[in-house]
């Protein structure tokens, strides 16, 4: 049985953090993830884990600290934000590179400039290449869900990778809403011990890590990276399986709602994804075939399996809740149309910026870019694919 | 899987390297021989040697092997010529000569 | 009871809006509902307008945006009336809890032609004769439950006692005051 529990996203997170029981945290406060480090820092104090709380002096030592604990051989987390995560910046590019399965969640807020405190994506799109998997969460219970999934996929023999669960700032992390939480023993269970092969506190077997990688070797070693994230697409399903045996609740690369005979779709990541649903739904009340598709895991990119949920869809809006100053959309936007290359064609896409700087993403704005979506398939007439909606002029 | 230095040769694989670099050995500078980088070569005169010990310390390859509390002869393998020894010697016990007028 | 009951809280920086939109999210959970709270942070800042939200449904609630077309306006500050527009998208069939000493009518002027129920209730006078300060809160807490049919009073404050007497467990002394306070404000409450 699970335990029906009210929970902030924050404090899902932190259950979740008390819960799997991490070796070390390392983290720095910074809006709107500081409740996490908040909440873990009491757990710590309370004695109800066992885990060493590096309180760092900034977001770059807190991944540095990370990144010599995990390599020691310790279960390793951390939580951050926007500019935070910006500063941690250099030091996610050697994590994944040392191929360490450091655990990371990221409560997506809008990174400065302008300065702004509010949710957007921009901090964890701008991260998308940074070799670590990246895993979306609509809701608390996403986000719990993910996090504890998270350490099972890093750890993962062909993964190794540090993995980064978002979700949105002050929309989830900071409402309460209700969660079904494990029992403290099935998760204990779930994660299970983390057993490196290789660590730098093995006195039996002493090690060099992160050495100098000249030309000779490095391209092999990103070669090998490389493969870790294409072997990581396998290890997320098996993982999401077992997880659903745990708790009847079904994970995948992405979430289909209402899609399977859907003529016009969005494709969101996020809370967002919860207005849109409520709008396919009225939408399918007056007979008109919306649906959506929920991207939950951004790295890897699902590119064939959303090509392959798309195909049948006349006309598409991604939405972009960051800008990539690309004057031609959004991360998200570029990512699903190269999926759609060659292998669903002729699909109307058009690429949308919303809710910049947290403003709040209103039922009716969807329902607008659904409404445009109609009229391409009636007009055939696509007209300006990249296009921004809720903003002001 | 590769995983010692020696291993990490110029023809090792994609698939064959260690994940993230890691050398699963240490003392892995001593297989790095430097001595062919050396322009200069420090030559020690047992005779003039006094084993003050002001040497070994500041070798930054710790190309002076000491045993017993006493030094020996260079680490040709690794010294690299750099004369700091020669330069820290108060006794004239080091000499310092181009490479290539080395007698074999 | 409607399937989806939305509520938007208007207080000041400091007087506990937010921790009351919580303290009901809290209340219906008991009762198995589906809940939402959350605040809509903005220059957090003592006595600074803030708003905060509520949502309570038999289902799962998916929509993850703020609430434009409330069922339920409670203003936790009288002088927000004339500061900003509390009745903005509030629905006629639901109704207005306003913290005041005045009457219904008084206030109605106010409100900009807002045709649906307008209801008060004097709740720095309960909490300063119950709890012994202003904490205008704890009674517009037990004024929404009644103005908004939420959950069964009794059931409500049943839960209501249990959870003070786990949030002031090392303070018991203050928990019947804040019962007292519930208690009066569903009575008291004016223009049901």
């Amino acid at each position: 049985m699970s335990i029906r529990e009210r929970l902030s996203g924050n404090e899902a997170i932190a259950v979740a953090m008390r819960q799997i029981n991490p070796d070390v945290v390392a983290a720095f406060p910074i809006t709107p993830s500081t409740e996490i480090p908040q909440y873990f820092s009491q757990f710590v104090s309370n004695g109800q884990v066992q885990t060493e709380f590096v309180a760092v002096e900034s977001e770059h030592s807190a991944m540095s600290a990370c990144i010599g604990a995990q390599a020691a051989g310790a279960r390793t987390m951390t939580a951050t934000s926007a500019n935070g995560l910006a500063l941690m910046w250099e030091m996610l590019y050697i994590a994944s590179a040392m191929k360490l399965p450091i655990t990371l969640s990221c409560v997506n807020r809008a990174l400065s400039g302008p300065l702004n405190i509010h949710n957007d994506h921009s901090d964890s799109m701008g991260a998308r290449d940074s070799g670590w998997i990246q895993l979306y969460s609509e809701t608390n219970q996403e986000a719990y869900d993910n996090l504890l999934q998270a350490i099972r996929i890093a750890e993962h023999k062909d993964v190794l990778l540090p993995v980064m669960v978002c979700q949105d700032g002050f929309i989830t992390s900071h409402a309460v809403e209700n969660i079904e939480l494990l029992e403290d023993d099935k998760v204990k269970e779930f994660v299970g011990e983390y057993k490196p092969d290789h660590y730098l506190l093995n006195h039996k077997e002493p090690i060099a890590v992160g050495p100098l990688d000249l030309p000779a070797h490095c391209f092999e070693h990103k070669r090998e990276q490389a493969q870790s994230m294409i072997n990581a697409k396998k290890v997320i399903l098996e993982v999401a399986k077992e997880f659903e045996k745990l708790t009847g609740r079904k994970y995948e690369y992405f979430e289909k709602y209402n899609l399977d005979d859907a003529e016009i779709a969005i494709v969101i990541i996020n809370s967002s994804a919860g207005t849109a649903k409520t709008v396919a739904d009225k939408l399918r009340d007056n007979g008109i075939k919306a649906g959506l598709l929920k991207i939950r895991m951004f790295r890897p990119f699902p590119a064939d399996e959303i090509a392959e949920a798309l195909k049948n869809v006349k006309a598409l809006a991604v939405m972009d809740k960051a800008e990539s100053y690309s004057a031609m959309g959004g991360p998200v936007g570029a990512e699903v149309k190269s999926a759609l290359y060659g292998k669903a064609d002729g699909i109307k896409v058009l690429n949308y910026i919303y809710g910049l700087g947290g403003r709040d993403v209103r039922a009716d704005d969807i329902e607008e870019v659904y409404n445009s979506l109609m009229d391409i398939v009636k007009t055939g007439q696509i007209g300006e694919t990249y296009r921004y909606i809720g903003v002001r002029g | 899987m590769r995983g010692k230095a020696k291993e990490m040769t110029p023809e090792v694989t994609w698939q064959e390297i260690t994940p993230g670099g890691t050398i699963y050995e240490t003392g892995n500078a001593e297989g790095y021989k430097t001595g062919d980088w050396r322009s200069m070569r420090p030559i020690w005169i047992e005779e003039k040697c006094t084993q003050c010990m002001l040497c070994p310390p500041v070798c930054p390859d710790t190309a002076i092997p000491v045993k017993d509390s006493k030094r020996l002869d260079f680490d040709y393998d690794h010294c690299k010529g750099c004369g700091v020894c020669f330069k820290v010697c108060p006794f004239d016990a080091i000499d310092f000569i181009k490479e290539e007028d080395k007698e074999e | 009871m409607g399937k989806l009951i939305e509520i938007r809280w208007h207080g000041r920086g400091g007087q506990g809006a937010k921790t009351a939109a919580l303290l009901l999210a809290d209340a219906a959970f008991n009762t198995g509902k589906y809940i939402q709270g959350f605040p809509e942070y903005g220059p957090e800042r003592m006595g600074a307008p803030i708003t905060a939200y509520n949502r309570i449904s038999d289902e799962r609630i998916k929509i993850h945006s703020n609430i434009y077309e409330p069922d339920y306006v409670v203003v936790v500050d009288e002088s927000l009336i004339s500061a900003i527009d509390v009745t903005s998208g509030l629905k006629e069939t639901g109704a207005i809890i306003i913290n005041t000493d005045k009457e219904p009518d008084e206030l109605k002027k106010h409100l900009k032609g807002y045709k649906g129920k307008v209801c008060t209730i004097d709740a720095r006078k309960i909490s300063e004769e119950t709890i012994g300060r202003n904490f205008p809160n704890t009674p517009m807490l037990g004024a929404v439950v009644v103005v908004g049919n939420i959950m069964e009073p009794k059931k409500f404050l049943e839960d209501m006692k249990e959870s003070f007497a786990h949030k002031f467990k090392t303070k018991p002394e203050i928990i019947e005051g804040n019962m007292k306070a519930i208690e009066r404000a569903m009575q008291e409450v004016q223009g049901v």
